[in-house]
């Protein structure tokens, strides 16, 4: 729809017209903020957690096991030079052998969600299936963040 | 031809003064819609609706996904 209004506008005249063509859908899975009646539902965006650790394809778990072990979480999360999302080091590897690169020991491709998706039926999957974490990722593949059951049920509930 | 811009061509511009437009059918412009776009549904966009354009400045429109 957006190129034929693009082109409209230009036959009505107007030189500077540019088309975001990936739209609407694409600027709510990155968690951006919206307008309107629908903009107050809670969104895994709402929950998320930007700070995870984080580690390179080549880089020897042994110093990201540290990382992990000061940081909240029992993972960390393999990205390429562009934030692009390879992989994920579960505790039990981290733990192995400290010389093992990243990219050899990953468990690669793991589940990850949008930012747009309603904190509900996120929150309901995870209880479902004894889930603790969901690992967000923009179209495009970046890593965002992960949310947590917990944030989700406090937001849901309203209850710290 | 409009030039087609992604994600962070969309703030730059957006931050510089262009202008946000969403061509959805209105009540989905009341739904969600991008910050600080303003509503010209594709169905009722012609000079009289285009007026509320500033027609120096540039225009980025957008849909639900291009299609």
């Amino acid at each position: 729809m957006s190129p034929r209004a693009a082109c409209r506008l230009e036959l009505l005249g107007f030189v500077q017209v540019y088309d975001y063509v990936a739209g609407k859908a694409d600027w709510l899975a990155h968690g951006l903020s919206t307008e309107g009646e629908q903009a107050q539902v809670p969104r895994v965006k709402d929950v998320l957690r930007r700070e995870v650790v984080t580690a390179l394809p080549g880089e020897p778990v042994g110093g990201v096991a540290g990382r992990v072990a000061r940081s909240p979480y029992g993972f960390a999360l393999v990205v390429a030079d562009d934030g692009t999302l390879l992989g994920r080091l579960r505790k039990a590897v981290l733990d192995a052998d400290p010389s093992a690169p990243a990219d050899q020991v990953m468990e690669a491709g793991p589940s990850t969600v949008r930012a747009d998706r309603p904190l509900a039926e996120l929150a309901e999957r995870l209880r479902r299936r004894g889930l603790h974490t969901a690992i967000v990722t923009a179209p495009d593949g970046k890593l965002l963040g992960v949310v947590q059951r917990a944030d989700m049920e406090a937001r849901l509930t309203g209850r710290p | 031809m409009a030039i087609r811009i992604d994600l962070a061509q969309l703030q730059k511009l957006v931050a510089g003064g262009g202008q946000l437009v969403e061509v959805l059918p209105a009540a989905e412009y009341a739904d969600e819609h991008l910050p600080g776009a303003i509503s010209l549904p594709l169905k009722q966009l012609d000079a009289s609706t285009a007026a509320r354009l500033d027609p120096a400045r540039p225009v980025i429109v957008y849909c639900w996904d291009g299609l």
